[in-house]
């Protein structure tokens, strides 16, 4: 039908024609989680999104970052979690502002409902805003929410092959956890492996493996924290 | 459920470069390192698509699977899901080169 000289085609019915997108799929939620993270940076509040899956401990790293935090910063939370760990209605008792989101079913936040969470908080008298994110490793990496931090929470039970499991998980974050420590000694937990993994995905990632049981590595945490934190929201 | 509002958005896309034709094919470009996203995203479209211009629009994924770049030698290899050591030359000195493409590339339009 084609020679080499001629390089117009009859025309059918039905042409086809290919017209180039080159879009990310997700860029509608990119740019309304970049529009959350302007509002953050406007009212001086620092925000985290906590990432963990199922059995990682994330109430009882959640529970005890706000525990040390307190009296440092002024907190406010967001609930994602159906299975929560927070019991909003205390945290609100404890006099910390906090929001629960409905997911409506959806297995990750994403940056429209952050951003009806945000609009519910008293941003101007908050210094940190901490997500607690749907417990599942392989949704929430994808939806940015507009946070300065996303950490991930694994833990030792879990296994040491979790970055070469979860790799897009281990490179969208910022932070890593992890958690329970002091189980190293019961259960085969190859750390260099580990490490090695992250290393690879993440070059240079904070890490912090801690225990919640013992206390051990929360300090480090917690002061790390609020070093970020104070960098962002104290003027220079 | 993941799928759904990746459906959703890969949907929103579409219509908007469409610009009034008739969609009859949509080209993703999914890296291996970006996303679990599955067939079930056809059946989602299926479903959301239906009485738009996108209706009868198939779906087609090129996959890119993840691909590893040792700093050492410079061999670029397609790592497994146990290690991401060199296999050349078992450097750990290695770096994410490809594989995180999660993009509507283009569509075809009538
Ligand atoms: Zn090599």
């Amino acid at each position: 039908m084609c020679d080499g000289h001629n390089h117009s085609h009859p025309t059918h019915t039905h042409t086809t024609t290919r017209v180039p997108v080159a879009e990310q799929i997700l860029s509608a939620n990119d740019r309304i989680a970049q529009r959350n993270h302007s509002l953050l940076h406007q009212k001086k509040v620092y925000g985290i999104n906590i990432m963990a899956s199922p059995g990682a401990g994330k109430t009882s790293v959640l529970l005890k970052t706000l525990e040390a935090l307190k009296g440092r910063l002024r907190l406010g939370v967001i609930e994602g979690d159906p299975a929560g760990s927070i019991d909003t209605e205390r945290a609100l008792a404890a006099g910390m502002p906090a929001v629960q989101i409905n997911t409506g079913g959806e297995c990750h936040l994403d940056a429209v409902m952050m951003e009806d969470a945000l609009s519910q908080l008293p941003l101007d008298d908050l210094d940190l805003v901490v997500v607690e994110n749907v417990g599942n490793l392989i949704c929430p990496a994808n939806f940015r929410l507009g946070t300065h931090l996303n950490l991930v929470i694994a833990s030792i039970p879990e296994g040491d092959d979790k970055p070469y499991k979860y790799p897009g998980m281990y490179m969208g974050m910022q932070a890593l956890i992890i958690n329970k420590i002091d189980l190293l000694p019961y259960v085969p937990f190859d750390m260099e492996y580990f490490h090695q993994g992250v290393e690879v995905l993440n070059p240079g990632i904070a890490t912090f493996p801690l225990s919640c049981r013992t206390g051990e590595g929360l300090d480090a945490w917690a002061d790390w924290l609020v070093e970020q934190a104070r960098a962002e929201i104290i003027p220079r | 459920m993941h799928e759904l509002s990746v459906t959703q958005s890969i949907l929103d896309i579409v219509l908007q470069h469409a610009k009034g034709r008739k969609v009859q094919q949509v080209n993703l470009v999914i890296g291996q390192f970006s996303s679990i996203v599955d067939d079930s995203v056809q059946f989602y479209w299926d479903i959301i698509a239906k009485e738009t211009l996108a209706a009868e629009a198939k779906l087609h994924f090129e996959r890119i699977p993840g691909e590893m770049t040792c700093n050492s030698c410079g061999h670029v290899f397609h790592p497994g899901s146990e290690t991401f050591l060199c296999p050349s030359c078992e450097s750990n000195a290695v770096r994410v080169s490809g594989g995180q493409e999660f993009q509507v590339d283009s569509i075809d339009v009538e």
